[in-house]
């Protein structure tokens, strides 16, 4: 079985509200597959739908060579699933929940106490393994979730915006944890709104509204406008934005930061009339030069080509 | 279903009771202190009701008037009034609840053979005892006036309970009105709880099902609720001398069936609901009001109208207070409470029917 998910026209509809909307994509073993997009864009529902905790309203789904319409049963017990928000006991103790976990996905006697100290080990929970959940820290409590949806050794593993308010530290720590359980062959379908996690990703599917817009290694992706990204530096930015948007030739210009980022269909000749263009809005432009498009580029593009905007 | 994932949800469940004050007080704080009120302070019977008197005959037949009043363990004189005007004071004060008036005639007109009137001014302001004590006092005026010999003379033995102590028909129904409260404010608010915290969403995502699920949050609840009856029927033997006449095996196997029910139904409410607010008040509603007021607990079913009667027969609690009190002051068995005993059975399926069918795995 090379594929380790299947995902066909997958659909689901809350009353008339279309949060999924025809999705399809497959992830082979061993894959770290990343959804990209901002709050709302179907994430979520789609991750749901794959872990068998929401029936699709049509298409359909195989996870592990189970179709998740069908043999949900089957399919909960190859995979680990870590939901968007905490949701282990915070009056269980770190080992309390580890043993819950553990019975849950049928581990006992030996096999448990291995698997219990194995995860302890990869969360570095091990002192803290009699401290009540809830007083852990978050970051510590996302590794906790991490190691308790890992204890069954599953093929596939679902985290829904596994690192969403943890500290940037806690979460390069998170990813060195995914990234381990990758190599040992663990399929990993991950959601995030953070760009520099979605770089982590070996392919990235880019969501907005319900629809996957985009789907490709990073790399690939950033490449895909085919122009390089103008960035300039000038006096109160906002403004320099204000003038610059709508402008032909302009795709997308937005704020980054301190600097302004011009998506231009030709950066040349944009480079060429920038100067001018800021001067006749009576702003200065300080610097100029190109850059390689960012995952952000990309996405504000992508949707932008499709006439939509960017929900969130 | 594997026993593994009962087992590991119901060791869950434990230790998060275990860790909750607020369950631990509601699953043995307030049954004790429900046990003391009912067993000591609240008492139906009617003892040593207080009587005023106001003696304006102060003659031998007045005193021995007086002295059947005493003797009969029913009044207790609180006090002797000089003069007709202080007889409302002290029913408006509440000092007694009744004055007896002897007229300065009453040897007198009682020696001519002729009708020699008292008068008794009872407080109808509880209307239940102020029946009773008249009542009473009438029949001890009538034992007086036939010089302490009726000519029918009633001889009135009561069985089951020889000396009338409402404690012995309260005990045995109080277990019923415990567990109900156990099923109301503890296994109604376990399903809601997990989808108010999120909780549901991990378990769900698992290979538990929702048979292990229900059965394991049942589990700890059960052994609770054994915990309170064993705790109830020793009380009632050791502290409040309630005779335990019957089988005690019998006892314990249909508390469980009547546990099944109740916390089978609270989990049902719970996992419907999927709120803890609104779980815990329409499982008040629906199990401990009834077990309290329409069991037959307190209030008895044959004296309520035909439309609350026919309610009562829904009320599970109806038929457990029925075996209780059967087995506990009557030791009659299966032969007689078989009626009883099916209904609860009809109740405990149909409860754990409701629990699992009414719980999903799915989100949405």
């Amino acid at each position: 079985m090379p594929e380790a998910v299947v995902a066909r026209d997958l659909t689901r509809l809350f009353g008339h509200f279309v949060a999924v909307d025809g999705v399809s994509f497959s992830v082979p073993r061993g894959e770290i597959f990343g959804f990209l997009g901002p709050n709302g864009a179907g994430k979520t529902t789609t991750i749901r739908m794959l872990t068998g905790l929401l029936p699709p309203t049509s298409g359909d789904a195989v996870v592990a060579g189970h179709d998740v319409r069908i043999a949900a049963h089957a399919v909960s017990n190859e995979i680990g699933y870590m939901s968007q928000l905490f949701s282990l006991y915070g009056d269980l103790t770190v080992e309390e929940n580890i043993r819950l976990f553990g019975g849950l996905y049928g581990l006992r006697g030996a096999r448990l106490a291995e698997r219990r100290d194995w995860a302890l080990e990869m969360a570095n929970l091990v002192d803290r393994r009699r401290v009540l959940t809830r007083d852990l820290p978050l970051g510590w409590k996302q590794r906790l979730a991490l190691g308790c949806a890992t204890l069954h050794e599953p093929r596939i593993l679902f985290l829904d915006e596994p690192t969403s308010g943890v500290d940037p530290a806690s979460r390069r720590r998170f990813w060195d944890m995914i990234d381990g359980l990758a190599e040992r062959g663990t399929t990993v379908l991950v959601s995030t709104h953070y760009m520099e996690e979605a770089e982590y990703c070996h392919r990235l599917a880019l969501m907005n509204r319900g629809r996957l817009i985009a789907l490709d290694r990073p790399a690939t992706l950033r490449h895909s406008l085919g122009q390089p990204v103008l960035e300039l530096l000038t006096d109160a930015p906002p403004r320099a934005v204000e003038a610059l948007q709508g402008v032909e030739g302009v795709i997308e210009v937005g704020l980054f930061g301190r600097t302004v980022h011009v998506m231009p269909h030709d950066a040349t000749a944009m480079a060429a009339a920038l100067p001018g263009m800021l001067a006749a809005a009576g702003r200065r432009l300080e610097r100029l030069r190109t850059i390689e498009p960012s995952l952000e580029d990309v996405f504000v593009a992508l949707v932008k080509r499709e006439g939509g905007a960017v929900l969130g | 279903m594997t026993l593994r994932r009962l087992w590991a949800v119901a060791r869950k469940e434990t230790i998060q009771l275990r860790r909750d004050p607020r369950s631990l007080a509601l699953a043995f704080a307030l049954p004790a202190l429900l046990l003391v009120l009912f067993g000591y302070a609240i008492s139906l019977d009617v003892r040593n009701l207080d009587l005023a008197v106001l003696d304006q005959s102060r003659s031998e037949a007045s005193r021995r008037l007086l002295s059947t009043f005493t003797s009969s363990g029913y009044f207790r004189v609180v006090a002797h009034l000089e003069a007709s005007a202080d007889v409302a004071p002290t029913l408006e004060r509440g000092r007694a609840l009744l004055v007896l008036t002897v007229p300065p005639d009453f040897e007198q007109r009682l020696a001519a053979g002729g009708g020699a009137p008292v008068q008794i001014l009872l407080d109808g302001s509880d209307a239940n005892t102020a029946t009773i004590a008249r009542n009473y006092a009438q029949a001890i005026v009538a034992r007086f006036q036939a010089g302490g010999t009726l000519r029918v003379e009633p001889r009135t033995r009561i069985w089951y309970n020889e000396t009338l102590e409402s404690r012995n028909t309260i005990v045995p129904g109080l277990i019923a009105v415990i567990m109900s409260i156990i099923a109301a404010m503890l296994t109604a608010l376990t399903i809601a709880r997990e989808w108010e915290r999120g909780t549901m969403e991990q378990l769900a995502a698992t290979p538990v099902r929702r048979t292990e699920v229900v059965l394991g949050k049942l589990l700890p609840y059960v052994g609770i609720g054994i915990l309170d009856v064993v705790a109830a029927v020793l009380a009632g033997r050791l502290v409040f001398d309630v005779p335990l006449r019957g089988s005690v095996l019998l006892l314990a196997v249909l508390s469980l069936l009547f546990l099944v029910a109740a916390l089978s139904w609270g989990l049902f409410v719970s996992a419907a609901l999927k709120s803890q607010l609104l779980a815990t008040q329409v499982a008040m509603l629906t199990t401990y009001l009834p077990a309290l007021l329409l069991s037959g607990f307190i209030f008895s079913i044959a004296a309520m109208p035909l439309t609350l009667r026919l309610v009562t027969l829904v009320v599970p609690a109806r038929y457990f207070v029925a075996i209780t009190r059967g087995i506990f002051l009557k030791d009659v068995g299966l032969a007689v409470l078989w009626p009883e005993v099916l209904a609860l059975l009809a109740f405990a399926v149909g409860a754990v029917g409701l629990a699992l069918r009414s719980f999903r795995k799915q989100l949405a």
